[in-house]
């Protein structure tokens, strides 16, 4: 219900503008800004590689935290056994995670 | 008609509606949010079978993390339009056909022969089973090893994508 | 559920919005008079008493605005992008409890909007799903500044998002619970007697990792870089104008305050108010305090937000991306296990 009514409240407020607003479109004003020179290309280009990676990094570390969460809502009943358990899970991925800091995938220059 | 069935309904008009909306779409990025909508519709559908774990998780992982990938891959090949990679009625179409056909009389075959058990399978039971707390129980005891090998998955999975990025790095 | 919830929950919508639209204004107005104060300005003081009517008129003016739309855009995701956000913004707060529960005319009405029992993954999904807004906001502008300053954004979300998950782990690992009003209600007992049993003296680590991710989550400074003015003009929604720009605005404002309530009821105790229970007062004062509290409480974490913004300088992009995946990280990971070390001594 609050998912609906935000979308209709997002839907009407940019709509208010279309209406209320003037348009006097001309065609200096439609140009893309590039700080007052004439665009050069477009910026459809292709971009560095390291976002992809850390999209990909970001997916496999997102779906370690969702298996923390269980983990954590019933660790008082896992006791021992639940921390070895996860401690052991957590070791393998941080060996992953050794691996792709030393590998240099992390550093942004 | 109950509220759930209703919900039902609902969810699952939008699901269709955004999966062929996804297929027929000129733009990839077009594609790519319909498919995200798609997400939430079948997250939704989870809710009303009270899989609220699975349902967050839906969204989460793959409509925050994996579209998240897609998208940045659709802009990264920088594909415009979808019209410089049209193609003739070639064999992978007719593949294509033969296997969405095959599914579709599988799916039919199905709800054919098990369609009288189905609306009984959500009774107090499935409330319980789909709680985080359950899962939880569940998953670090019965379920122990695939979830130890998981880690070793997504450990080969980072290893895998360094090396595959790796040498446009270089 | 029959009519009358329904009517409830409709009412608590209604009032949810009212709280963070009103708020984000507020905020709008509190940080540019903040910023003047630093500043040694004035600030906004004429619309109005003390210019409490000036984020009004601010709106006002942007919904008069044109909307332009580059040639070159994509006009749909263009249209779509800011809607995202100011969506996403809203809906967060659905689960943040206000209060204690209160009995009028019968009925018990929690006050939240939407008690689910996972709660805290609700939270984390809607983050998740915080990143198309910018994201495609820079990509459909079709523009240099907007694109670099939406694919940085979104590196910067999701890989913040991780260290603001595994933060909240340990918090999990107290209350054994993905609700909110039941992770407040453990808040609500003391230490000893004396201090209260907030999860800030619980998870000092973790309530300071968990802060520094939601400000990089909600883009402000020292992590505002997506619209680094300097270098990328307004960043991604340097194509944006009129009231499609003062959606991503008023989103930016609203999660400062979500984010906001949020890290009060996980970590200040949420509605709690300390040692009120001597007092002896009436259920529904002891309610209605309570619900001053928690606004307190909110008030001055957003007061914090502001006046950080204003005191400490913008960080590199790549120290950005070092401090979240090298140091975050790791801080978190280590907390969640610390913490699980801890409780099994305890126990």
């Amino acid at each position: 219900m609050m998912l609906a009514a935000a979308a209709a409240f997002a839907v009407i407020m940019a709509k208010i503008n279309e209406i209320v607003g003037p348009r006097r479109e001309t065609d200096e004003k439609v140009t893309t800004y590039e700080s007052g020179m004439e665009p050069v290309r477009t910026a459809r280009e292709r971009f560095s590689v390291k976002y992809y990676m850390v999209a990909v990094l970001f997916i496999l570390f997102d779906i370690e935290i969702v298996f923390l969460y269980p983990w954590a809502v019933s660790f008082r009943q896992l006791g021992l056994h639940g921390f070895v358990v996860m401690f052991v899970f957590m070791f393998v991925l941080l060996v992953g995670f050794v691996y792709v800091w030393r590998k240099g995938a992390l550093e942004w220059d | 008609m109950t509220l759930e069935s209703i919900l039902f309904i609902v969810f699952a008009a939008v699901g269709l509606a955004s999966a062929l909306l996804l297929v027929t779409r000129r733009n990839p990025i077009i594609s790519a949010l319909y498919l995200i909508l798609n997400f939430f519709a079948l997250a939704g559908l989870y809710l009303t079978l009270h899989a609220q774990f699975i349902a967050v998780i839906q969204i989460l992982v793959y409509a925050g993390a994996i579209m998240v990938l897609f998208v940045f891959v659709i802009m990264l090949l920088n594909l415009r339009d979808e019209r410089s990679l049209r193609e003739g009625l070639s064999w992978k179409k007719v593949f294509a056909a033969g296997v969405s056909f095959g599914l579709l009389m599988e799916v039919i075959y199905i709800l054919m022969t098990s369609a009288s058990g189905m609306t009984e399978l959500l009774p107090a039971k499935a409330t319980e089973i789909g709680t985080v707390e359950a899962i939880g129980s569940r998953l670090f005891t019965r379920f122990l090893f695939p979830f130890e090998v998981t880690s070793v998955l997504l450990t080969a999975a980072i290893v895998g994508a360094i090396l595959l990025a790796k040498k446009k790095l270089d | 559920m029959d009519h009358i919830d329904i009517l409830i929950t409709l009412a608590k919508i209604v009032a949810a919005f009212a709280f963070l639209i009103l708020g984000a204004a507020m905020t709008v107005l509190l940080e540019r008079r903040v910023s003047a104060f630093i500043q040694n300005r004035i600030g906004p003081n004429r619309v109005g008493p003390g210019g409490l009517i000036q984020p009004f008129a601010d709106v006002a003016k942007l919904v008069m605005k044109e909307d332009i739309v580059p040639r070159s855009a994509n006009r749909f995701i263009h249209d779509m992008a800011p809607m995202i956000s100011i969506g996403v913004a809203l809906s967060t707060f659905a689960i943040v409890p206000f209060g204690n529960g209160i009995d009028i005319f019968g009925r018990h009405v929690k006050l939240m909007i939407a008690d689910v029992n996972i709660g805290m993954l609700y939270l984390l999904a809607l983050t998740s799903v915080g990143v198309y807004g910018i994201t495609l906001a820079g990509w459909s502008s079709n523009n240099k500044y907007s694109l670099l300053g939406g694919l940085r954004s979104s590196a910067q979300l999701i890989s913040y998002e991780l260290s603001m998950g595994l933060s909240l782990i340990g918090v999990l690992m107290i209350a054994g619970t993905l609700r909110l009003d039941e992770i407040v209600l453990r808040q609500t007992q003391y230490i000893g007697g004396i201090l209260p049993k907030w999860n800030i003296f619980l998870q000092p680590l973790g309530f300071i990792t968990f802060v520094i991710a939601s400000f990089a989550e909600t883009n402000r400074l020292p992590f505002d870089l997506p619209e680094a003015e300097p270098e990328l003009v307004g960043g991604y929604h340097t194509e944006y104008s009129g009231m499609k720009f003062g959606l991503f605005f008023l989103a930016e404002y609203a999660n400062m305050i979500t984010s906001s309530a949020i890290i009060t009821t996980l970590f200040l105790g949420g509605w709690d108010v300390p040692y009120i229970e001597g007092l002896g007062l009436a259920p529904l004062t002891l309610a209605l305090v309570q619900v001053g509290g928690f606004l307190v409480k909110v008030a001055l974490v957003v007061l914090f937000y502001i006046i950080v913004r204003w005191t400490i300088p913008r960080f590199r992009y790549d120290q950005l991306m070092n401090l979240g995946w090298k140091v975050m990280l790791p801080l978190a990971i280590a907390n969640a296990l610390g913490t699980g070390l801890v409780l099994l001594l305890i126990a």
